[in-house]
């Protein structure tokens, strides 16, 4: 892979660990913000690999664990900011927060707060490529723990037998909340569950961004040019308790183990090794950390939404009165 | 002007909107054949398997695709086989559906339409015969219409697929074969606009689907009574024309509302209590809800016709609800 891709990839890396650092251990804390937060932290290299895989043109619906897919996508770090501390500028004028954090016009149709409920939103935009003929490619991110929702299976069954353009991305954490995939799983992932289906299915080390890539990239191209789904199961490792507000229950031990695979030192590792100067990692990563206190800024000098509008965007058409009565 | 049925108008309207626009397409079990109640017969023939798109038993997973392609521009009509089945893809309609419009900010819509075969009178049981509407009239972020006549159905259907929200069908399974005229061409009927059925003075008679057809004809035995009846027919249930209830119940000072659902948490309670809360002091009576009993719908034909209100149930509401109030009076 080119060094410039993956400078591009490890830009993006930290771009999302220091937002949502600056959230979960900066801004939560203080009081700055309410809600819950659930991060990506640790699985960055599954995020950052699977949407450099995308164009542009291309779609997908993330989870409760969006951020990252959000800012890998192209959203801008300062509206999302916003959105998640409730404000007017925010990319949903402050009604979706954390959870329902989008941007259509890039192609970013969700994070959801529904387990596996985007699931079937994705192979629907799918369904639509398919229809008109055109070649936009939908990914689909969900959890191991989604996996066992019924919209999985339903929604990956009809995919299959249509050959739609979707690629259902796994990104297997090992933990739903606090019940781990092992003692919901018969298998010893989720990518066997495709032989069910009659697509592929392949499971890559999710902390090695570049491999994630490239598998990625297989899917993506598959499914663009008609051979229909994929599952791709990225193994990796949620490095913080399921949100902001809930205990960590896994020994220290564990997470120490996985913090040595973290996704962002092995890429600067690998960025090192392949020539690439220290300092140029280092003026990056002050660049990040510029970009995500000026998103905070702004977030925080933004305007909460007015009480007022209160009842706007429930409808597209007649919404006033469709509210009133 | 041609006479056809309810099932030929949806018909019409369905394939007068998947030949005007390219982004409609219909989906849903068995659509690819006649779909259920002849709505989708024959366009599978004509707009191919892409745009008529019969499903695996999947009803989370199409109506929740349905959602998805509405976000990219498309225009579904889904269908389910009884509305009862909604049960099973109650996240796509509710968390999913109804709430991306506000939830984006208003960044996207779910054009999409819904397609419910209700209602109680087929022997069909407890899974198959029941009026749930009232589960969806209480999220906000859905439209649901109710058409009753083959005019309304087609002008309805048109509207509902125009719409850039997700609109809820209800369509009354006793009433496809129900024949009536309907106009030529390109039209629609708008949603939030009652439609006074009959005229009269002494009472107003309020509902929806089937229970409009029951109350006119209770209206016609009420009349051999000296007792005359107004028939307002809501047809769309969200946005709702309060003004047009108003009206008539300011007129007759009397309100009586007939729905099929189980009496209690029925939207025909939503309507009682704006008419208390608005009209209070132009009523005669205290305003009457007729419902199904609070029950599983039964499968015997003595039981399940016990279960849900007809003709003579309205009569019987009316009647009592004029003689308590004339003994009040002494």
């Amino acid at each position: 892979m080119e060094t410039g891709v993956l400078l591009d990839m490890y830009r993006d890396m930290v771009r999302i660990r220091k937002f949502e650092c600056k959230i979960v251990d900066d801004c939560f804390p203080k009081g700055m913000l309410y809600g819950n937060f659930h991060t990506c932290i640790g699985q960055e290299g599954a995020v950052v690999g699977a949407c450099c895989a995308l164009d542009k043109k291309d779609f997908l619906t993330t989870t409760h664990r969006g951020h990252g897919h959000c800012i890998a996508k192209g959203m801008d770090t300062g509206r999302m900011m916003a959105e998640l501390f409730g404000r007017e500028t925010g990319y949903c004028r402050g009604r979706g927060g954390s959870l329902h954090v989008a941007d259509v016009s890039r192609g970013i149709l969700g994070a959801n707060g529904i387990v596996g409920g985007g699931i079937p939103i994705a192979t629907g935009s799918a369904l639509a490529s398919w229809i008109n003929g055109t070649d936009e490619v939908t990914a689909c991110f969900f959890g191991e723990g989604a996996s066992n929702e019924g919209t999985f299976h339903e929604s990956v069954n009809m995919a299959a037998i249509w050959k739609l353009p979707v690629v259902y991305i796994c990104e297997n954490n090992q933990w739903a909340v606090n019940t781990p995939a092992e003692a919901v799983l018969n298998t010893p992932g989720v990518a066997e569950r495709a032989a069910g289906y009659g697509i592929p299915g392949v499971r890559v080390d999710g902390n090695d961004a570049e491999a994630v890539y490239e598998a990625v990239r297989t899917a993506v191209e598959r499914a663009r040019s008609g051979g229909g789904p994929s599952i791709v199961e990225l193994y990796t490792f949620r490095m913080r308790a399921h949100n902001s507000s809930d205990k960590e229950i896994r020994s220290q031990e564990l997470r120490d183990a996985w913090e040595e695979k973290s996704p962002i030192k092995r890429l600067r590792e690998k960025l090192l090794a392949g020539g690439v100067a220290e300092k140029t990692l280092e003026e990056l990563e002050a660049e990040a950390d510029a970009e995500i206190e000026e998103a905070c800024e702004f977030a925080a000098a933004s305007k909460y939404p007015a009480p007022e509008t209160v009842c706007e965007n429930v409808y597209k058409n007649d919404n006033e009165r469709s509210v009133v009565r | 002007m041609s006479v056809m049925t309810i099932s030929e108008a949806l018909h019409e309207a369905l394939r007068g909107e998947m030949l005007r626009d390219p982004k409609v397409f219909t989906i849903g079990e068995e659509c690819g054949f006649d779909g259920l109640y002849g709505v989708s017969t024959d366009l599978e023939k004509e707009f191919g398997d892409k745009r008529v798109i019969a499903t695996p038993i999947s009803e989370a997973g199409f109506v929740g695709m349905s959602v998805g392609a509405a976000m990219r521009g498309m225009r579904p009509v889904a269908e389910l086989m009884y509305i009862d089945f909604i049960g099973v893809c109650m996240d796509q309609i509710i968390n999913q559906a109804a709430k991306m419009c506000y939830m984006t900010g208003g960044q996207v819509s779910v054009p999409m339409v819904l397609r419910l075969p209700m209602g109680s009178g087929r022997r069909n049981a407890g899974q198959h015969s029941q009026n749930l509407e009232s589960l969806l009239t209480h999220i906000p972020g859905l439209k649901i219409v109710a058409p009753i006549t083959p005019c309304d159905a087609k002008g309805m259907l048109t509207a509902a697929i125009r719409d850039d929200d997700p609109v809820v069908m209800l369509e009354h399974k006793l009433c496809y074969n129900i024949r009536g005229e309907v106009p030529d061409g390109d039209y629609t009927v708008p949603f939030g606009k009652a439609a006074v059925r009959r005229e009269g003075t002494d009472v107003t008679l309020i509902g929806w689907s089937r229970q409009v057809l029951n109350a006119l004809e209770a209206a016609e035995i009420l009349e051999k009574e000296g007792i005359s009846a107004e028939v307002v027919d809501i047809r769309s249930l969200v946005p709702l024309d309060f003004d047009t209830i108003a009206a008539s119940v300011s007129k007759t000072g009397r309100a009586v509302v007939a729905q099929e659902c189980v009496n209690r948490g029925g939207y025909g309670g939503e309507i009682s209590a704006q008419i208390s809360e608005n009209l209070f002091g132009a009523l005669k009576a205290p305003v009457v809800r007729i419902g199904a009993k609070n029950i599983v719908p039964p499968f015997a034909h003595t039981l399940e016709d016990a279960f849900f209100p007809n003709t003579a149930d309205i009569a019987a509401a009316v009647r009592k609800m004029m003689r308590e109030e004339g003994s009040a009076c002494g």
